[in-house]
């Protein structure tokens, strides 16, 4: 197999696996503090269309990226109000923010941009952009290792190694902080955080804002790295595929992290696949390698992950009792 | 008493709470003196968990007064609660399984946002107090791992650590064996030598008696009387208690019923462990015969529970048989719930709201739970409502539930007519071996007495009844023979004539008699 | 399976429902506002494009009929204590079945025999589709709500891959099968009333509303007076009672998926075997979703879902109409709308439930709790 070929299936599947591990941790942080989090899915969706019409009418990445985590955020809150401050099913509340981000995302599109729902393509300055060619360039001679280290690691945009950077941050909050500890003890038992006199709502909330930010940050990576603007329904069940990640790693970043990578190497190597005779099978329908990755989650939930422990408190709504 | 008072440690006054239509406690003046072991009794229901939850922070009372060492205060979370040195050892501990003992004591407290530079000066100050208090536990083992007497002594340790001056504990020796709960009281004697005030709740008397300076009895929601130990007495507190002379003994001893020998349930050599490799029932055997009770005495925990799960057939043992009713089972073949009800093997559950009513149902649908199938209830698959409803009508009038709606939901009558209509669904199918599991937990007294009559008299008729139930009075009460359970086995097997507190005690230890 | 609020029983069933779909239409009103339009003037057109003509109340209890088959799934699956969201999926495998053997069988076989076939073949598929991820969380813990996604994502593809490679009619560029013969088409409205006598415009409303109605009935029978729903309910409600009653969980939360896959399966007499006389990609289009709003909304009782379900095909066919005047507008305000539902019936409840007590109870209302 040839150099090229591997070095652009690894550097597509650390670029596809980008979105996948942001909302995978930011479903860590919500999980892991007890609260179901089915929306990632519409938060990363309404996040895009954030990025995507704040870069459009502002032409700044700053201010697309914060749009983007803003509305994250209001999503995680709302989503919190309901099932926080009040006993809501967080799986139907996650369910209704998914159907919300699709029509609202469209409707708004609509009325802004009249493309459709689209919002319209951003230029290249207010896009996120591989900051480290001259490191691709200076790797390249390496006899085998050259092109595959620079394309798959060094020739990436900021958002990428950004995403990637969070999963050690990520760890180190959940495992050797104060609030990690606070956190994890509250999605196992929340009464006994409230007996040692910690608010239950206030750590329910901060994961939540986590979650929010996380979200955002990978809806701004689909339309400022990914691709150039918003399209309806561009999220296409990765927020699902993060949350099947998230549950295959068994709550746990580094766990999540792989996850998320093999995912990524999986439809980077079903994009290489299309039309492709493998001899003994024949030409592989591009659909059976798009269901591929559903059809592992599923594979995985029914055998190996079937009973894998989740934060013991995950979906109970917290009622003080008498 | 001449000479100056000194402040109380604690001193609550007119606390008044609601919660919907029932009036959890009602114009309570509460005062606790410094330094000493201080008892609060009452029945379920009395008032005194809502009081102490008021005074823990976790929830306000709707009026009345704090005052703590003096200082009056104001307390809306369990935060202010710890600030003004209030602990609390809840009945159902406060630990999360996941973490280890030091990180459960230091949650909430931590001196460093950063965990492994926090750790040391909690270790540090633990060490210290464990050496003070002689409260022993292993700080790095995980909490799942720790035994429930080990659970107790850290979750003292939570409380002291966080500066507790006052420490309430909430029904501590539920849990503890006789040789236990005598070691915790020595650790409280040991608290009140140092200087702080203890305030137990509890339902059981005699150790009121044994421990306490002063005692306090709700009924209802009001305090009804505030005496030292040295006013009281086991009949004056159960007076107080209920409001009316209670009988707690057995009545005078009936004649003996003429037993047939051959028992109508004999297990042998039942072995459980549980999904974490614990052993929960070792060579468990024991045998029932038509017409007497056998009372299952224990603290909860020993495998009560597990016995009468495999008994009444919703799991099954990794070893054993069992012969009941004719039939046999061992384990590979055990019994099911169908069958057992089937060959008139019927269970009253521990768990009521969990296993022996459908909260969401409403009565008439939750009188036939178990026996949907039969051609009363249902014909041809389809269920028969007229029937159903005249049957849960006919229930509630022989058993005396109130209200009398067939049509209310489950989840609205009280814990004692729960309790009377699940008996009246049980005891309606005549059964011949019958399997209950604390019978009054959460009933009133009245209806204590009256299910107290309805287990004698389906033993006088011929049913062989199984009790297990963890208050030792109720065992003592209604048995024709004790046996002990203790570390999932059989530790002894006593006659009633033959049986005394000492005696049962040591058994429940354990020690051969 | 839910917690109970601190409402009357009236208030809980009836009222809370009303109120929170007027929340919601008030939130989706605002946006609607936002974007420049006018809420009112969308309202009015949204109602009668959606009963204001025979045609267009036709398209609204079309629209129905398939709600009214993915909202009993649901709900039935709810009775059983599950969250089933694959009815998108079910659907889809309800629709292929039916065309399989519609394709397969069609032209030897006449209707009375055909369309019995056709029904029992959409209804079994959906039913697999279901049973399978009931399967998985009966008897390995495999949470029901991530597989059944995951299974909507499989039908999809795999109607794509039949389609594009199957059952394409040879030399159709569109994506789309072979058309049936005439022995596997549902009777249409029109011609069901010209039997009748009355003349009746043509639109996609078929006699699988008759089936949907029959359903409806079906599973009211079903869950509140036969065995196997008393003991579904049972084990939806209470797992360790039905336990303690000998009834074994397992068995019944892969039946509750199982009929409910059933009924969404159902959908393809509706859109496969009543309109398209075909199978096409898009003949389910979302009709799964709405299926959880409405029973939200219908609080899982079979007479809620029906009212539920024409309130949704109402704004499905107003909001088609609306779509065609009103510049601007656009099916997926719809969309957003029926997200709102979900949001307010399902996960607001409680947050509107608390306001709306106290209100009953400041306007001494009968039954309110005293203050």
């Amino acid at each position: 197999m040839d150099e090229t070929l591997i070095a652009s299936v690894l550097a597509s599947a650390v670029r596809l696996a980008t979105p996948l591990v942001l909302c995978a941790l930011a479903g860590l942080f919500s999980e892991r503090s007890g609260v179901v989090d089915i929306g990632l899915e519409g938060k990363m969706l309404f996040a895009a269309f954030a990025a995507g019409a704040m870069g459009a009418f502002t032409g700044s990445t700053t201010l697309a990226l914060m749009a983007a985590m803003l509305v994250g955020v209001l999503l995680s809150s709302l989503h919190g109000l309901a099932c926080v401050s009040y006993p809501g099913d967080q799986v139907v509340s996650g369910v209704a923010l998914n159907i919300i981000a699709a029509g609202l995302t469209v409707v708004l599109g609509i009325a802004w941009f009249a493309q459709g729902g689209q919002t319209p393509p951003l230029p290249v300055d207010v896009r996120v952009q591989a900051h480290w060619q001259w490191l691709v360039q200076a790797v390249q001679p390496l006899p085998w290792l050259g092109p595959v280290l620079g394309q798959a690691l060094f020739g990436h945009n900021l958002l990428v190694y950004c995403a990637y950077a969070l999963v050690p941050v990520a760890w180190y909050v959940l495992y050797r902080t104060r609030f990690g500890l606070r956190l994890r003890a509250v999605g196992e038992n929340p009464q006994m955080v409230d007996a040692a006199g910690v608010s239950v709502q206030r750590l329910r909330y901060a994961a939540l804002a986590i979650n929010g930010l996380l979200c955002g940050l990978a809806g701004s990576y689909l339309v400022l790295a990914q691709s150039a603007n918003f399209s309806p329904h561009m999220t296409a069940g990765q927020g699902f595929m993060a949350l099947a990640a998230l549950i295959f790693g068994r709550w746990k970043p580094w766990g999540a992290l792989g996850a998320c990578l093999l995912f990524g190497l999986l439809d980077a190597i079903a994009m290489r696949l299309q039309g492709v005779d493998i001899p003994g099978v024949g030409a592989v329908p591009v659909q059976a390698i798009q269901a591929l990755p559903y059809l592992m989650t599923v594979v995985l939930l029914a055998g190996f992950v079937g009973r894998a422990v989740a934060p013991a408190a995950l979906g109970k709504p917290y009622l003080k009792n008498r | 008493m001449a000479g100056a008072v000194s402040t109380p440690a604690l001193q609550m006054a007119g606390i008044h709470k609601r919660f919907g239509d029932v009036l959890a406690n009602v114009d309570v003046n509460f005062t606790v003196a410094q330094g000493t072991l201080h008892g609060l009794i009452g029945e379920n229901g009395a008032g005194k968990s809502t009081l102490m939850s008021v005074l823990y922070g976790f929830y306000p009372a709707d009026s009345g007064r704090i005052e703590v060492f003096g200082k009056s205060v104001q307390i809306r979370n369990a935060d202010d609660a710890i600030a003004c040195g209030i602990g609390m050892v809840h009945q159902h501990f406060m630990l999360v399984e996941t973490l280890t003992a030091l990180e459960n004591v230091m949650l909430g407290a931590e001196p460093h946002w950063h965990l492994p530079s926090a750790i040391k000066p909690v270790r540090e100050r633990l060490e210290a107090l464990m050496q003070s208090t002689g409260l022993r536990v292993a700080l790095d083992a995980t909490v799942a791992d720790l035994a429930v007497g080990d659970r107790q002594r850290l979750e003292i340790l939570k409380a002291l650590y966080r500066g507790a001056r006052i420490l309430i504990l909430d029904e501590p020796t539920a849990v503890l064996t006789p040789q236990e709960t005598q070691q915790l009281f020595a650790v409280l004697r040991q608290l009140r030598a140092q200087g702080s005030t203890v305030i137990l709740i509890t339902h059981k008397l005699k150790e009121v008696l044994a421990l306490c300076d002063q005692v306090t009895v709700m009924r209802a929601g009001r305090v009804v009387d505030d005496m030292p130990i040295a006013c009281a007495s086991v009949e004056a507190l159960a007076q107080a208690m209920v409001g009316r002379k209670v009988q707690l003994d057995r009545p005078p001893l009936e004649v003996a019923i003429q037993r047939d020998a051959t028992p109508v349930l004999l297990a042998q050599g039942l072995q459980l462990c549980d999904a974490s490799g614990v052993q929960r029932l070792a060579d468990v055997g024991l045998q029932l015969r038509a017409g007497e009770i056998v009372g299952i005495a224990g603290v909860s925990g020993n495998g009560q529970s597990e016995l009468l799960d495999i008994l009444s057939g919703l799991g099954a043992p990794d070893g054993g048989s069992m012969q009941v009713l004719g039939r046999q089972f061992v384990s590979g073949a055990w019994l099911d719930p169908f069958t057992a009800r089937s060959i008139g093997l019927a269970h009253v559950p521990e768990d009521r709201q969990a296993r022996a009513l459908v909260m969401d149902f409403e009565a008439w649908e939750s009188a036939v739970l178990g026996y949907e199938y039969l051609p009363q209830f249902c014909r041809t698959g389809w269920m028969r409502a007229g029937a159903m409803r005249n049957a849960t009508a006919d229930m509630m009038e022989r058993f005396d539930v109130r209200p009398r709606k067939a049509a209310l939901g489950s989840r609205k009558f009280s814990g004692g007519n729960q309790q009377k209509l699940v008996l009246a669904r049980e005891l309606g199918q005549a059964p011949r071996v019958l399997l209950v599991g604390q019978p009054t937990r959460g009933v009133d007294i009245g209806a204590i007495e009256f299910i107290y009559s309805q287990l004698r008299a389906m033993r006088d008729a011929g049913c062989a009844v199984l009790l297990v139930s963890s208050e030792l009075d109720e065992i003592l009460a209604l048995s024709d023979r004790v046996l002990v359970m203790v570390q999932g086995r059989v530790s002894g097997a006593i006659d009633i004539a033959d049986c005394n507190e000492e005696r049962l005690g040591l058994l429940m230890a354990g020690a051969a008699v | 399976m839910s917690q109970t609020t601190a409402l009357p029983r009236w208030a809980d069933v009836a009222l809370l429902p009303v109120v929170c779909l007027a929340l919601a239409l008030c939130v989706a009103g605002i946006v609607v506002a936002l974007v420049g339009q006018s809420p009112s003037q969308v309202l009015a057109a949204l109602v009668q494009g959606a009963f204001g003509t025979p045609r267009g109340l036709s398209y609204t209890l079309y629209y129905a009929t398939s709600f009214i088959f993915t909202g009993l799934a649901v709900a039935v699956a709810f009775h059983g204590g599950l969250f089933n969201i694959g009815g998108e999926g079910q659907a889809t495998l309800g629709g292929l079945g039916t065309a399989l053997v519609a394709l397969w069988l069609s032209p030897v076989l006449p209707a009375w025999a055909m369309l019995p076939l056709m029904l029992v073949c959409g209804a079994l598929f959906g039913m697999v589709w279901a049973a399978i991820p009931g399967y998985l969380q009966a008897y390995r813990g495999s949470h029901v709500v991530i597989t059944t996604i995951m299974f909507n994502f499989l039908a999809s593809t795999l109607l794509v891959y039949l389609l594009v490679n199957q059952l394409r009619a040879p030399g159709n560029v569109a994506i789309e099968s072979a058309a049936f013969a005439p022995s596997a088409h549902l009777m249409s409205a029109r011609e069901l009333l010209a039997l009748a006598g009355v003349d009746w415009p043509g639109s996609p409303l078929n006699a699988s509303l008759l089936l949907a109605l029959l359903a409806c009935i079906a599973v009211y029978f079903f869950l509140w007076h036969s065995r196997s729903g008393y003991r579904l309910r049972a084990v939806g409600s209470s797992p360790g009672a039905a336990a303690y009653a000998g009834i074994r969980p397992q068995r019944h939360i892969v039946l509750a998926m199982a009929i409910s896959g059933a009924l969404a399966g159902m959908v393809g007499m509706n859109e496969v075997a009543g309109v398209s006389g075909r199978l096409v990609l898009e003949f389910v289009s979302g009709a799964g979703f709405t299926g959880i709003a409405v029973a939200l909304m219908g609080r899982n009782h079979p007479v809620g879902i029906v009212l539920a379900s024409i309130l949704f095909g109402a704004l499905f066919q107003g909001g088609a109409e609306v779509a065609f005047d009103v510049p601007g507008f656009s099916r997926d305000m719809v969309v957003m709308l029926q997200g709102f539902v979900v949001l307010f019936s399902g996960a607001m409840s409680y947050v509107v439930a608390r306001p709306l007590a106290a209100l009953l109870r400041v306007w001494q209302l009968p039954g309110a709790k005293h203050g």
